[in-house]
């Protein structure tokens, strides 16, 4: 089938599209966005976190089918051109990101809190990080950068 | 395989009664797993996504009617109020991710004896609302659960709602697992209490072939609790309370414990929530005085 839908803010078309294929499949394979990651391919990791309209899913579990004419936010779709979103920079000077599998789910999900929640507790957090798993065990920086990317957020 | 999208329950309807091979198709949460795996290739897709009304719910004559494909983190949000047992449940399933999109429809639908809602569906008396193009009927959740895995529904029909009393009645909800997120139930249990009619509704999950009342445990409280005494519950009616549940299980030994085990746990749980609910119910007394 053909699948019409819009990813990052662009109209986007993709063809041939199995019935059973994922979201993450055709963002990684069809239309040349590997920034969400495939793992576990049931929903238990977080790495292939995106936006659909607005909601963060995992896009492992959301059928290409389901997509048509909606929106899709990707990791790719956070940063301003070459300025990073503050979530994105923040894991970078937090030193977050050890092997960077999990990075991208983890940022939009950091991404999806703040936006909802701008100073979030430490709870709050974890609550909205319990679906993203870092196999690197890297936690307690991925908590440094979400903390201060809500102090950057809302310096600015 | 097809991936058929129809925009109304009519359509969906017609479409399942032509092809009872197309797998309904919602939040994706288990459907998606077994596609992904190569556990399952259906002829067919039945995407419901694109049906409205599925995601919407009412209150008619405190009678909630709760759309079989509205997602978890909606109940939580918007009607933790007014079903604080189903939200409770809700609040357990997966993760953020898991419940933006996971459903009730899609547990009912999946009838796994570890399904969260199930427990709390079955001691608030819910009744589920399956529709084909014969009609609409409604299933006592106590009649839906046929085996693990399996559902009461017909090859044609569709599961469209779910209607339970909005709560007057305490109700909690208790889950084991090891830890707080991402967890299938190791066992799990729900309490409603109805002070003003002497009732009690129990029912436990992954702990037998299917989810299960606990209806000897229902009795047994509803004929011993002192609902007009105030003060705590003695501790030998909570602890028989719990052997009751406990002895309404038929649990096995697998990855996630051991039938030794849930026993035990559930017994737990029991005491647990009976003193819990019980408590509300004292506080609700003397804000009411």
């Amino acid at each position: 089938m053909r699948l019409n839908v819009t990813v990052n803010g662009e109209s986007k078309q993709a063809d041939d599209v199995w019935a059973g294929e994922s979201l993450l499949y055709v963002l990684r394979e069809r239309l040349g966005l590997p920034g969400s990651k495939n793992a576990c391919e049931q929903g238990e990791c977080g790495s292939c976190t995106v936006y659909l309209d607005d909601v963060p899913v995992c896009s492992c579990l959301v059928a290409a089918g389901q997509t048509e004419g909606r929106r899709v936010r990707t990791v790719e779709g956070l940063a301003d051109g070459d300025r990073l979103d503050p979530v994105q920079q923040s894991f970078v000077d937090n030193g977050a990101v050890q092997c960077g599998f999990c990075t991208p789910g983890l940022v939009v999900a950091a991404h999806d809190l703040l936006g909802r929640v701008p100073d979030p507790s430490d709870e709050e957090i974890r609550e909205a990080l319990a679906g993203n798993l870092c196999r690197c065990t890297g936690y307690e920086k991925i908590l440094d950068a979400v903390r201060s990317a809500a102090l950057a957020t809302e310096g600015s | 395989m097809d991936f058929l999208r129809p925009a109304t329950l009519d359509e969906a309807l017609a479409v399942k009664a032509e092809r009872p091979g197309a797998v309904p198709l919602a939040g994706g949460t288990d459907v998606m797993v077994e596609l992904n795996f190569d556990h399952r290739r259906p002829e067919a897709l039945l995407d419901l996504t694109g049906i409205g009304a599925l995601a919407e719910w009412s209150i008619t004559d405190g009678q909630v009617v709760l759309g079989a494909g509205v997602p978890y983190t909606r109940i939580i949000a918007e009607l933790g109020d007014t079903l604080p047992g189903l939200a409770m449940a809700a609040r357990t399933v997966g993760s953020p991710q898991i419940r933006n999109r996971g459903t009730v429809g899609g547990n009912l639908g999946a009838a796994s004896p570890a399904g969260d809602t199930h427990p709390v569906l079955l001691a608030a008396g819910a009744r589920i609302e399956v529709a084909s193009v014969r009609g609409t009927r409604l299933v006592p959740a106590e009649e839906f659960y046929t085996g693990v895995k399996r559902n009461a529904l017909d090859p044609d029909e569709l599961i469209t709602a779910v209607r339970l009393p909005a709560a007057r009645g305490l109700e909690q909800f208790a889950k084991v697992g090891t830890r707080n997120a991402m967890v299938i139930a190791v066992c799990a249990f729900a309490l409603v209490l109805h002070p003003e009619r002497a009732g009690v509704g129990a029912a436990i999950g992954s702990a037998a072939p299917t989810p299960r009342r606990a209806s000897e445990a229902e009795r047994f409280l509803a004929a011993e609790l002192p609902w007009d005494t105030p003060g705590a519950l003695p501790d030998s009616l909570k602890r028989r309370f719990g052997e009751l549940v406990a002895g309404a299980t038929e649990p096995i030994d697998d990855v996630r414990g051991s039938a030794a085990y849930r026993r035990h746990a559930l017994a737990v749980l029991a005491r647990r929530t009976l003193t819990w609910a019980w408590n509300d119910h004292q506080e609700r007394g003397k804000s009411c005085a």
